[in-house]
């Protein structure tokens, strides 16, 4: 795979070593002269000096080739830019943006550049995740296919606790996809699997089925 | 006519007087609370006596575009320092608020072109006006 990568700070610099080493082909483009010059006694050729956001230094770091862009500068407007003309004017299949300041996430979707990967929200579902008192975490958005995957706890006393798969209460356009008993592999249920009160479960939905969902397995929104 | 003007350097701040003369109604968003006061460079009052608006931010904050009217322009012009703070605020105006009269300062030729292709921006780039200007006063140089 080619991969070309704007910004050579410690994300794509990082990110190249490590493509670098899985046998990729890899251009680093850095526009500040003190890194690209601390950068090249590394990378040697795998790095060039430039601005990622002028097309002529994308088109010298061969982005009309590239499986993959990959925009990590620590400038969201230049990002997004670069990302979209990877994606509109080169056609490039495959890109990825990081979001630094997780307020412009909804220029980067406005842009229709996606994914836009921000550290911040990562780090911020990391906590959700983790930190009790969230009866329900969001595991996964696709928005573009309209669909959610939650993860809910099954709470003692809900109607889900010790219901069958087949008997629960579910709305249209939502399926339990996994259960993950405490301390236990997960698996994917089946109609007479019985979900017990303390098992997590991973569900797929559509958007806005959310309450209806937890209304059954975490009517009170208690977590671990 | 509504106008916004997100940057007040030499460029934004002469336009923004100048269609405040013309007798628009004019706003201007620029992050230096400094640039105020190039607004107000050869008025005889204050530059909000004179029907101005100011609001100091930046153009990719939703609040500071919102509170200086965003939603009610009719001309959207970005006029920044910066290619790229431009190209994308004025994507924000065209497709997050329906502005269909955007214009927006591109010094890199070959992405203004690009941007005026295929986003339908009304792109301006000093740099290819400086380019024929410098090729025109060559000739007459060289008495071609």
């Amino acid at each position: 795979m080619y991969v070309v990568i704007a910004g050579g700070g410690k994300v794509g610099l990082n990110l190249a070593r490590e493509l670098l080493g899985e046998g990729h082909e890899v251009t680093l483009v850095e526009g500040w002269r003190p890194r690209y010059l601390r950068i090249e006694q590394e990378l040697e050729h795998a790095v060039q000096y430039g601005d990622a956001t002028e097309l002529w230094v994308l088109e010298r770091a061969g982005i009309q080739r590239a499986d993959l862009v990959v925009a990590v500068t620590g400038d969201d407007e230049d990002n997004m830019l670069i990302c979209q003309v990877a994606k509109e004017k080169y056609l490039c299949s495959r890109i990825v943006a990081r979001v630094n300041n997780p307020r412009n996430l909804q220029h980067f979707q406005l842009l229709e550049v996606a994914p836009a990967v921000s550290a911040t929200d990562l780090i911020l579902n990391l906590i959700e995740h983790d930190i009790p008192g969230h009866g329900m975490v969001h595991l996964l958005d696709l928005p573009d296919e309209q669909l959610e995957i939650i993860e809910v706890e099954v709470a003692e006393g809900a109607p889900a606790a010790g219901a069958q798969v087949a008997d629960l209460n579910l709305p249209e356009g939502s399926l339990i996809i996994s259960v993950l008993p405490p301390g236990e592999r997960g698996f994917v249920p089946k109609a007479d699997t019985v979900v017990n009160a303390g098992d997590e479960v991973l569900v797929v939905l559509d958007p806005g089925l959310e309450e209806s969902i937890t209304s059954q397995f975490n009517p009170n929104g208690a977590g671990r | 006519m509504f106008v916004l003007v997100v940057g007040a350097g030499r460029v934004g701040s002469s336009v923004a007087r100048s269609a405040l003369a013309a007798g628009h109604d004019v706003s201007v968003v620029d992050e230096d609370p400094l640039s105020h006061e190039r607004l107000e460079v050869g008025l005889e009052a204050s530059w909000e006596d004179c029907g101005g608006r100011f609001t100091v931010g930046t153009g990719i904050e939703m609040e500071a575009l919102r509170a200086a009217g965003v939603e009610e322009a009719d001309v959207f012009i970005a006029s920044t320092d910066g290619d790229n703070t431009n190209l994308t605020i004025a994507q924000i105006a065209r497709k997050r608020y329906g502005i269909e009269h955007v214009i927006v300062r591109v010094l890199d030729p070959a992405r203004s072109d690009w941007y005026a292709e295929r986003h339908q921006l009304r792109t301006i780039c000093p740099t290819k006006h400086a380019i024929e200007m410098f090729e025109a006063a060559l000739s007459e140089a060289a008495g071609v």
